[in-house]
This record gives structure tokens, sequence and C-alpha cells, in this order.
């Protein structure tokens, strides 16, 4: 496989610089009022549109490959502006930095403010309670000292004066939200560090194959910048068997049932082998190192004789999957060392083959029925791997192709043990049987932990930050009787319920009160 | 899993959600001529209606002009305790119309609110016998979705409805249902069988449902969203703006927990499945988008100036973007959540 992947040293973030004092000033009023943040959060979110509308690399290269071959000069301009690259641009960053400050600024003052309040104790009754936006008579001969501990049964927080009871409660809407915001601040740290510390590699393993878990052995390998190669955990496993199963009928024919990949691991050099069953939704996990199943296709085996009789090619090629729904595949084999001149083959492999009625041939179902091998061009010449210019192991360069010599053009399809003679003496290929490989991706990412304990953090903290009101209730006894009164501090919602809740609380005790209410 | 589907309980569900739309639409009419023509005893207003435009409106529509969201509706038992107080204490009922309205048209609300139980109902029922008869969760492809998505919606407006007065909003959820199940039988149905490998997880029922039950309640407040916008000052027949903000943001109250579990919901399932937790395929980019708008709506009503209108307005912008996160994302862009398996 080619490597043409570099590390990727852009998703660190940089600091805002400051300038001079007074102007820090404004700019740090301005950054953590209200406004700001919101309009910072909409940009936020319109800045990640773009990631959306066009492919990502590291989530599609193959696409943004095909951008740059079909429209260069848009995906020059393109990739001047990010837009391959939108989650880790320096604009994206510079908006989410600064939201993030802002929050800080606006975090921090509110914590001050909401540990003073906690200390603080409920404000004495307003004198005259029935301006309040709640308001009740009570009924019976109730004392402060009673109203105190209806009151407190109710987990108010609660003081008394002369002839009247105050009680707050809802201390929890600040704690949540403001530790909402500081786990939405270890989120984005975790995720730092997981891009920093941790490391993602693609690699394609055949059936018989095996893969050690070193910097070498990946087909794409993408650490973090702070990663050392000596770090990666050194396991190893062989492919011993790969299993797809498919639907045989219906309208959805040919979509696959599961699959899985029976795995011999051996977790350090030298330990035990153990057997694991791969599949998708089951990773391997080897010390925090996760090993996944996602993708999957043929890999036919060839014996290729070249003209000057010997051996030059012998193993499995791994085929792409052209078409999906029948698995119908492609994929080329170079071989540099066959004599007299190199040789380029380029194949179809077609699991169920089938000819079609204009004399083609194709597949018409996933599982390998009736496995056959087309070579729908055989080349020889120079393929031009001589100059050092990392090359597709999928494809011949149409360049490349243009200088060497058609041999054959769509040969009929080979059944397993089949040979094809290539005309001129250039010898002979023989397709000696079927394999699969599977794809994996292994990543290490130190930062998932720490990113699910913040997330959930933050889950609980909205629940609190958005259900629970501060409210206060005030009960003034006197010699017209008592009465109650009481207002909540959060906009929306309907307090008059509870209120009614309490005020039967303070009427009849807590206990029949709650029946009372209903 | 069976590899084969029961072929009896998919045509019966198949047959359920057919009912189901003909409720939801007759439950659409009645919920019409509720908002139309009842005494809408569910309705409260802040501000009393003048009333001469009260009598203008057909059949003497009489509107219940009260303070502090007490209503007059004898089976609203939520607001015993509002009555306690009342708004400076004058929770009076004052009947601006002339005559009162039929006494069939009357029924009209309440027969809505069944016949919209009832099409509730079948439409579970039509998604638990599509699950049965592949023998999964009923949700893995875009028709299942839609149809959950519209079960949901109906589901968020009818457990609300027991507990705020928002009768008036049925005739528009129950619309967009039946819009909703319409389209995704007539474009998105598919046959049913076994979900793609990927889905053959526990995190189906955890991440989805999630995702289902939230956008359900988004779409309340949506649907109350575009009568705010829509509303004219003097169109006396529908509730006040402050009732439909109420309301609204009720909905989301609820919901962005939900979304926000949903989408962590969704990178632990992602985590598992594809080796990463948050990729930025479109789907993420577009839970995400939602998510930040959404967050934004609850600042924006908590900021001055943006009160209100602006308020509203975020909110229906991230609305959109949710319905283009459920249905066009996975019609436009191709990416990991390509499970949609569109027909043709």
């Amino acid at each position: 496989m080619t490597v043409t992947e570099t590390p990727d040293t852009t998703a660190e973030a940089r600091p805002a610089k400051l300038g001079a004092v007074g102007w820090a000033r404004w700019f740090w009023r301005t950054l953590t009022s209200m406004r700001t943040a919101l309009i910072l959060l909409f940009l936020f979110a319109l800045a990640s549109v773009p990631g959306s509308i066009w492919p990502q690399r590291g989530v599609s290269d193959a696409k943004v490959a095909q951008y740059h071959t079909d429209s260069p000069a848009l995906a020059e301009w393109l990739d001047r502006l990010w837009l391959f690259d939108v989650f880790k641009a320096p604009w994206f960053a510079a908006i989410y930095l600064l939201l993030f400050i802002s929050l800080i600024g606006c975090v921090l003052p509110r914590t001050a403010a909401h540990l003073r309040e906690l200390r603080r104790k409920p404000p004495a009754a307003p004198r005259n309670l029935s301006r309040l936006p709640q308001h009740a008579v009570l009924d019976g001969d109730l004392t402060v000292e009673e109203a105190a501990r209806r009151l407190r049964k109710l987990r108010f927080r609660v003081i008394t004066g002369p002839g009247w009871a105050a009680g707050e409660k809802g201390y929890l809407r600040e704690s949540g939200n403001l530790l909402f915001h500081v786990a939405l601040l270890g989120l984005l740290i975790s995720v730092g560090v997981g891009s920093l510390y941790g490391y993602r590699g693609n690699v394609l393993v055949v059936e018989g194959d095996g893969f050690a878990n070193t910097v070498a052995a990946y087909d794409r390998y993408m650490p973090g910048t702070q990663v050392n190669a000596e770090s990666l955990e050194p396991f190893s496993f062989t492919l011993e068997d790969f299993q797809a199963t498919y639907i045989a009928r219906g309208e959805k024919r040919g979509q696959a049932l599961d699959y899985s990949a029976r795995l011999a691991v051996s977790d350090r050099p030298g330990a035990a082998e153990r057997t694991y069953e791969l599949k998708v939704n089951e990773p391997l996990d080897v010390n925090g190192t996760l090993t996944y199943l996602i993708d999957h296709g043929y890999a036919p085996t060839f014996k290729i004789t070249d003209g000057s009789g010997q051996v030059a090619f012998e193993g499995a090629v791994p085929c792409l999957v052209v078409q999906p729904a029948t698995f119908a595949s492609e994929c080329v084999i170079k071989i540099p060392d066959a004599r007299p001149r190199q040789l380029g083959l380029m194949i179809a492999f077609l699991p169920s083959a089938v000819p079609t009625q204009d004399g083609e041939w194709t597949s018409v179902f996933p599982g390998a029925a009736n496995p056959a091998a087309q070579v729908y061009g055989a080349f020889a010449g120079d393929l031009g791997m001589k100059d050092g210019r990392p090359q597709s192991v999928y494809e011949i360069p149409a360049e490349i192709l243009k200088k060497m010599t058609p041999l054959v053009m769509k040969a009929d399809p080979l059944e397993v043990g089949r040979k094809l003679d290539l005309p001129g003496g250039a010898g002979s290929i023989e397709f000696t049987g079927v394999k699969e490989w599977m794809a994996l991706q292994i990543t290490h990412d130190p930062g998932r932990m720490p990113a699910l304990l913040s997330a959930a953090l933050a889950t609980v903290a909205l629940v609190f930050s958005l259900t629970i009101r501060r409210r206060r209730v005030w009960v003034r006894i006197g010699d017209g009787g008592a009465e109650a009164g009481g207002l909540t501090r959060a906009e929306g919602g309907d307090f008059g319920e509870e209120f009614a809740r309490v005020v039967a609380a303070l009427n009849h005790g807590p206990n029949d009160g709650a029946k009372n209410a209903r | 899993m069976p590899a084969e589907a029961d072929p009896t309980l998919a045509a019966l569900s198949d047959q359920l959600i057919l009912v189901a739309v003909l409720f939801y639409v007759v439950a659409m009419l009645g919920y019409a001529l509720d908002l139309a023509f009842g005494r809408s005893s569910t309705r409260s207003s802040e501000a009393a209606a003048p009333a001469e435009e009260a009598a203008a409106v057909p059949a003497g529509a009489a509107l219940a002009t009260v303070g502090g969201g007490v209503t007059t509706a004898p089976e609203k038992d939520g607001d015993a305790g509002a009555a306690v107080t009342g708004d400076a204490g004058t929770g009076t009922d004052a009947p601006a119309g002339g005559r009162g309205p039929s006494p069939w048209v009357l029924r009209a609300g309440p027969a809505a609110v069944v016949l919209s139980w009832i099409g509730f109902a079948l439409n579970l029922g039509s998604l638990l016998t599509r699950g049965l008869a592949a023998g999964r969760w009923p949700w893995g492809n875009m028709y299942e979705f839609v149809v959950a998505m519209c079960l949901a919606a109906m589901g968020a407006f009818l457990l609300m409805q027991l507990r705020y007065p928002i009768r008036f909003l049925g005739a528009f959820v129950s619309a967009a249902a039946a819009l909703g199940l319409g389209f995704a039988v007539h474009s998105l149905h598919v046959e049913t069988g076994p979900a793609m490998v990927a889905l053959n997880s526990y995190w189906i029922a955890i991440h989805v449902s999630a995702a289902i039950i939230a956008s359900g309640l988004f779409i309340v407040a949506g649907a109350c969203g575009v009568i705010y916008l829509i509303r004219h000052d003097a169109a006396a027949h529908l509730p006040t703006r402050e009732e439909l903000e109420r309301v609204a943001h009720r909905a989301i109250v609820i919901g962005f927990p939900i979304w926000t579990f949903a989408v962590i919901a969704g990178a632990l399932w992602a985590d598992k499945a594809w080796g990463r937790y948050w990729g930025w395929d479109p789907k993420e980019v577009w839970a995400f988008i939602t998510w930040v708008v959404y967050a934004g709506y609850l600042h924006a009503r908590a900021t001055a100036g943006w009160k209100g209108k602006a308020a509203m307005a975020v909110q229906l912008v991230a609305f959109a973007s949710l319905l283009f996160n459920l249905i066009g994302v996975n019609i436009f862009f191709e990416g990991l959540h390509s499970y949609a398996e569109l027909p043709g």
C-alpha cells in the first residue's frame, strides 16, 4: 500500500494574543458579554456547515482527492480557505477558542457570585405579601415556628423573624448551570488531549496474514503530535478466517446480514494466543488500544509466470469493491520483476459471475457462489515505478498505461484453477483461489474516558439547570391571620401549581398537604 | 436474527399505518373546527381581546379572558393551584361573544383528542408489528424513522396537552403527522427486513429512541414557532404569543437534555462501531449544529434584546437544522449514517 499521509500538525490550538491593557480590557468586556457569546455560538454553528458540504480530510480522503482531480483550480482555492479541513481550520479554532474564553469569562464571576449566594440567608419577608406574584391566605392558627418547620420539611432553606418566616430553595439551578459550562470546557480539553496524544491507523489484512502494531505495519498512520512511535501497544494478531453472510432473497437481496473475523490475538510479544471474534460494533480491546472492523472485500489469489518461465508473482491481490450490492470488484497486479518486460494486469473479480445478454459478465450476488476473475487488460512495458514517485496499488496511471503494449483486452472470465496464456510468449496467469480481506481501524485515544465523563456530567448538570427553579416563599403571621406569598426568580414555567402545594403543606402539614393539593 | 421477515405482520403494519393517517386527518379536522368555532375552553389569554373582535369571529366564539395562566377548564386539574391565587385575585370568566357555539362544535375538540389517541395507538401498533416482523428495533431505515418521528411528535403533543392548555396545537401537529406518514408511505416505504450490519447493536435502542423522542418535542416547539410568526395581532382565535412562547420553551427545556443525551449516546455508539466517538460525519455535523442553535435559543431567552421574536426565530432555525439533519442529510450527503435505504 502506498503511504501518502503526513502527520497532522494542524490540530494544535494557538492562544489568542492580547495587546495593550486598555484594549485588552475593552476586548475582555465585549467578549464576555452575553450578546457576544450568542453571536459566537451562532458563528460556531454556521462555521460547521461547510464541513458537511465539502468532503473532509480524515473523513473521506478519497473524495477530497477526487475533488482535486475533477476541478483542480477550485480545489486549490477551497484548500486555501481550509474548506477540506474545516474542523482543523484556524478560523474554526478562532471561533471556538473565543467562545470558550468568553465562557470562562462568564462562568468565573458567576461562580464567585454563586458561592456568595450559597452562604447568604433568604431575604426577610416583604411587608405586603399580596403584591407578590403568588399569594394566598392561610387558614388555621399557624405559628412562625410551625411554618418554618413545615417549610424546612419541603427542603426550603428557612430563616425566621418577628411574625414572619422566609424560605428559599432551588440553588441547584445555578450550580447545575455553572457545572454544565465547566463540563463543556472539560470536554473540549479531553478532545484536545485525545488529538495530541492519540493515534489512528488503517490497515488491510488478507485471510491468513497477520498484523503487528507498529508504525511500519500500517497502510495509513495518523498520529497526534505528541505520540511516540515506540509507545504503540505491542500486540499482534493473525486473521484466521473471515465470514460474511448475505440476504439471499427479496427486495434486500445482497445486503449483508453479518460479518465477522476470527483473529488469533497475542496481547504482547511472546504471550499466548487467544481467539477473538471481531465484528462490527464489537471492537478488539488491548489495553485501551481498539481495533475495529470497518470494511471487507475479496482478495483472489493468482500465480503468474513471466515470459522467461519463472514464477513472477504468487499470492493474494486485494480488490476494491466497485458495486457494493454485488461485490463486483477490481484490482491491479503490477509485476516489476517480470522478464523480459514488466507486466501490469487489470482484473475484475466477480464473486457470483453470470453472463449478460450482450456477452459481458457481471456479478449477481456478493457471496462467492461462482467466483470468476476476468483479465480485462494485460500490458507489457515499463510500469514507471523507478522514478520514486509513489503509486497507488489499485491503479496504473493512465499516462504510464499509454506507453505500455496491450497484450489482452477483456479475456473470458477464469474459474478457480484455470489459466490464461498471455499472447506473444509473455507468460501466463492462473486464478488459484479466493480469499477475503478486512479493513481495520486501530485507535488509541487517551481522551475518550475524560470526554465521556465530561459529557455525562454536562447532561446531568443541564437537567438540573433547566428543570430546577429558584423560588422563595414567605409566611407572615399577624393579628389578621396568616398569609403566604411566593415568587420564582427564573422566568418561564408555572410556579402557581407548586405554590399551591406549599400553601396546602403550610395549612395541613407537609404530608396531607401533598394529598390535598392534587 | 431471522433473515426472513414475517410477511403477515409486515402487511398488517402497512395497513395499520394507513388507518392511522385516516384518524390523524379526521382529528385534524376536529381540531380545526375547535380552533375556528369552539369555545376553546383550554385556551387562556394574557391580554383581554377587544370585544368587537371576538364578536366578529363566526359563531360568536367566546374568549376566556383570565390572567395568570388560570384557565376555566374544569377538566384541567393541573391548574387547581393557580386557582388559589389568580393574578391579583381577579380570575373571572368573561365571555365576550353573543350566542354560544352549537353543542356539536363544542365536542369537536375533545373528540379530536380521542381520535388522535386512537391514531397514536395505530401508529404505535404499526411500528411494533413492523419491528416484530423483522425481529429487530423498528427504526432501521428512513421509512421507519419518519413513522417513529410522527409517533413521537403526536405522543409529545398528547402528553403535553394532558398538563398544559395546548389543544390549539393539535391541528398543526396532526396535520404534520398525517403529512409525514403520507410522505413516508408514498416515497420512503421499503420492504421490512434485517437492518444493515452496523445497526445490529443495542445502541440503536438508546441512541435512536432518544433522538426520536427529542425530535417529537422539538416538532411541538416548532409548531408553536410557526404559529407565533404567522399569527396576526388581530387573530384572536389563535393563542397569544406569550402562550406560544411558553409552550415552545417548555417543550425545548425537556427536549434539549434528551437531544444532548442522544448525541452523547451516538458518540458512544460511534466509538464502538467506527473507532472514534466524534468524526464530523455530516450527520454528526448537523446534530452538533442543531444542538448549538437550540443552546443559542436557551441563551437568547435570557438575553435582553433577544427575547420574543428573535428567540423564536432562533428556535425555528434550530428546528430547520433538526429537520435537515433527520431527512436532508440522509438524502443529500453520503456519510457513515447512510442507512436511509431509500427506495429506488
